[in-house]
């Protein structure tokens, strides 16, 4: 609803700060300063309609993808798109994309508007990039976000197929069924990344281990679109082997979708330890992960 | 949905349930026991070029936006949402430094927990909202009293100890949320026991029994025959300023003697004060000039036919020019009402361009206890002297106070400066505050305070959380140097 939506520059004068309800967007734009601006206006016009349309068919949003029901908004539909291909396989919900649908949205009427060298929508750290020839993106990684310090850092280049970034884990703002910390999506598209964020952390999972803290979506959130699905609520110390066990289900969901083109490469974390895979053929021989301690091999 | 505990929230489309204890989607509207309350991010406070609105909206800025970096020193860590450690005696959550021309500057960041604390309001009407005393009510539980009057206003006194924990748990409950909605800017509907029913929100014009008010008297009736006598002087005989204090009477008066206006025989009602100043003419009311009086003749008695004359002309005004009537007399000297001629209505008109817009104010007042300075220093103490010295300065959420003289750190604050929903509360109840003392990094360490928990601005700047707001160009920069003129 225009008017409702807050939309400012941070004290940079740079970055601009959307905020709509349960949205919140930092949007940066590189190039001339007029071109700039012509995004930033796009981007502003065309953010403060967003959550009302994603409310008006909330409830189809809140399901899992049905051929027979295709919602009718820009962003609803890329969630859609995003998440279909893993249903009735995987259980997903339209939801688990919408973070990242709505940065590939506003990235796409920023470029469209305007000719800019890179820009990039961060819908709170699911992140849709734009790359110019020869530009490049260094994007940080965190792994717990409740104690926000980098560990490691993703470069991504124009030549790369990598549109999108998304990070999944129980720890962050969303509900997940899995264990890991954070898991960190590289995809051609931020609501792709969003999507196969969200089904790999729930991958990285041990079923029916005592030490897991887990509670029906339904008793914290009534409206939630996991319904009565228990998600992770706390996690207790896991052995060596146990962790393992853990990472290697998610490892082995996520290199499953890479030949499918789903995801790019992803970084699984939990208690400490990290596993990567990465679709070598697309990104080249050269890790795109690299954390402080050096390079982390796929 | 079938959960009974679980609430709506309605701030914005997505219209969230939350169970107790819970956020909903957006991480910034939770269930608080039951109710929906705001969890601010924390509120950093930049000196950005404001535009006299507390936020800058991207698409209102100026078209030459200049593209300007601010640099540290123009940013200001407020309290509100900085969280409190109240009751344990441990440093305050934030306590940042910045460099401010060369001297190291320390800003103490607390949310102080207040429950000796209340709203003055200033309501700017003549209209009658209660007797001195008497109780004002909100949701009909008491929750403060009327005080003195001042000049052309109401003064209420809401909250305090007594009220918020002092009664019952509801009447405590029903206190903090009036405090806190009209510390907030919100709008709040109050009844003064015998008296009238007022909505008041600060910065906006009170609405007495249903009537907004417009305008503030020009001054008393008396004051205002004093000013206006000369323009009145030949185009009419006789002028009554109707007013529930004083009401004036041109003939009467000394500004009517010196022009030489001559006596017209005139009778009035109520109690002669001195020559030309009524009191009493009649009740306190919501009609002309604060009284309850609809036709204005009524306060007149018949006038004396060893001076009164026919044609005589009467105006009749109130304080605020809002009514008027004119008459003149007939052969019986029985005032008739007649159109007011041209040559008047300029004067009537006068009286209303001089009266100012009628608003309420809030001022917020509370004291700063000893916890709340133990997070400051290890002797609290010492951080009173310091306020009182003027080595420290105090503001609450960037927005200047006014320190009473006396023991202990009492403050008054206008709730329209400083940023939106500043105030929390705590269910005790009590009212959460934002409060910030500001001294030279030298002082701070001279007065025993926690050096080692200081943090550089460049730490916190980050936007992990922390909402920022541009600040008012009416307030002075809480940085800015106090022991030097700012004008060098």
């Amino acid at each position: 609803m225009p008017g409702r939506a807050q939309i400012q520059f941070l004290p940079d004068g740079r970055r601009l700060h959307m905020n709509d309800g349960p949205i919140d967007l930092i949007v940066e734009a590189f190039g001339s300063p007029d071109q700039v601006r012509i995004a930033y206006d796009t981007a502003s016009a065309r953010f403060e309609h967003v959550l009302d349309e994603l409310c008006a068919e909330l409830t189809l949003l809140r399901r899992p993808p049905s051929g027979e029901e295709r919602p009718t908004g820009a962003v609803a539909q890329r969630m859609f798109d995003a998440v279909s291909r893993y249903y009735p396989q995987t259980f997903i919900t339209l939801m688990a994309a919408v973070a990242g649908a709505v940065a590939d949205e506003i990235l796409q009427v920023m470029t469209s508007a305007a000719t800019l060298e890179k820009a990039y929508v961060n819908d709170g750290g699911d992140i849709a990039i734009h790359l110019g020839p020869g530009q490049q993106f260094v994007v940080g990684m965190v792994e717990r976000p409740d104690r926000p310090s980098l560990f490691g850092t993703a470069t991504i280049s124009s030549d790369q197929p990598v549109r999108g970034i998304a990070t999944s884990g129980w720890r962050g703002r969303s509900f997940s069924l899995g264990i890991a910390d954070a898991v960190t999506v590289l995809a051609d598209a931020a609501s792709m990344a969003d999507a196969a964020a969200t089904l790999i952390a729930n991958a990285v999972d041990l079923p029916g281990h005592s030490g897991i803290e887990r509670v029906r979506a339904c008793d914290l959130a009534p409206d939630s679109d996991l319904g009565e699905r228990l998600v992770t609520q706390g996690v207790g110390p896991l052995t060596d082997k146990e962790m393992d066990t853990a990472l290697s289900a998610g490892e082995k969901f996520a290199r499953s979708l890479l030949p499918q083109g789903l995801i790019r490469a992803a970084a699984l974390h939990l208690q400490g330890q990290t596993r990567v895979v990465s679709d070598t053929l697309q990104l080249g021989t050269p890790p795109v992960f690299t954390t402080e301690k050096g390079l982390v091999h796929a | 949905m079938p959960d009974d505990d679980a609430i709506r929230c309605d701030a914005c489309p997505v219209l969230c349930y939350i169970k107790p204890g819970r956020l909903g989607s957006c991480d910034r509207y939770g269930n608080q026991d039951g109710k929906l309350v705001r969890i601010e991010p924390h509120v950093v406070l930049d000196r950005a070029k404001s535009r006299g609105e507390t936020i800058v909206p991207f698409l209102e800025r100026d078209r030459e936006w200049d593209g300007n970096i601010v640099s540290g020193q123009e940013t200001f860590v407020t309290a509100i949402g900085a969280g409190t450690t109240y009751p344990d005696y441990k440093p305050a959550p934030f306590i940042i430094s910045s460099e401010i021309k060369g001297v190291d500057m320390v800003t103490v960041v607390t949310e102080g927990i207040f429950s000796y604390c209340g709203v003055k309001l200033k309501i700017d009407t003549d209209r009658f909202l209660g007797s001195e005393q008497n109780t004002v009510r909100a949701q009909g539980e008491p929750v403060g009293h009327v005080t003195t009057s001042e000049y052309g206003s109401q003064m209420l006194s809401l909250g305090g100890v007594r009220h918020l924990t002092g009664g019952s748990r509801h009447e405590g409950t029903v206190t903090c949320q009036t405090l806190l909605d009209l510390s907030n800017g919100k709008s709040v509907e109050l009844a003064v026991d015998q008296g009238a029913t007022v909505v008041v929100q600060a910065g906006k014009p009170p609405v007495v029994d249903g009537l907004l008010e417009q305008r503030m008297r020009v001054g008393c009736g008396s004051a205002t025959i004093g000013m206006f006598a000369k323009q009145w002087f030949g185009k009419v005989d006789e002028v009554v300023v109707v007013d529930d204090h004083i009401t004036g009477v041109l003939s009467e008066h000394q500004a009517g003697k010196l022009l030489g206006v001559p006596e017209t025989g005139i009778k009035m009602k109520g109690r002669r004060s001195t020559p030309g100043r009524y009191f009493k003419v009649a009740e306190p009311g919501t009609a002309w000039g604060g009284t309850n009086i609809h036709d204005p003749l009524t306060i007149l008695a018949p006038f004396d036919p060893k001076e009164a004359w026919p044609g005589l002309r009467l105006l009749m005004v109130s304080t605020t020019g809002e009514h008027s009537a004119y008459f003149e007399l007939d052969e019986s000297l029985k005032p008739i009402q007649r159109e007011l001629p041209t040559a008047l209505q300029g004067s009537v008109a006068r009286i209303k361009e001089n009266c100012e817009p009628a608003l309420c104010t809030v001022l917020f007042m509370g004291g700063a206890g000893g916890s709340l300075r133990a997070g400051v220093t290890e002797n609290p103490v010492r951080l009173t002297r310091s306020v009182r010295d003027a080595l420290t300065r105090v503001t609450c959420g960037g927005a200047p106070v006014y320190l009473w003289p006396g023991g202990g750190i009492t403050f008054m604050v206008d709730v329209t400066r400083m940023p939106e929903n500043a105030f929390g509360y705590v269910p005790t109840p009590a009212l959460v505050a934002p409060i910030e003392f500001t001294l030279e990094l030298r002082d701070y360490a001279e007065l025993g305070g926690y050096v080692d928990h200081v943090r550089s601005l460049a730490s916190i700047n980050a936007d992990d959380g922390r909402r920022r707001v541009s600040a008012r160009q009416d307030n002075p920069w809480p940085l800015a140097p106090t022991k030097t003129s700012e004008t060098t």
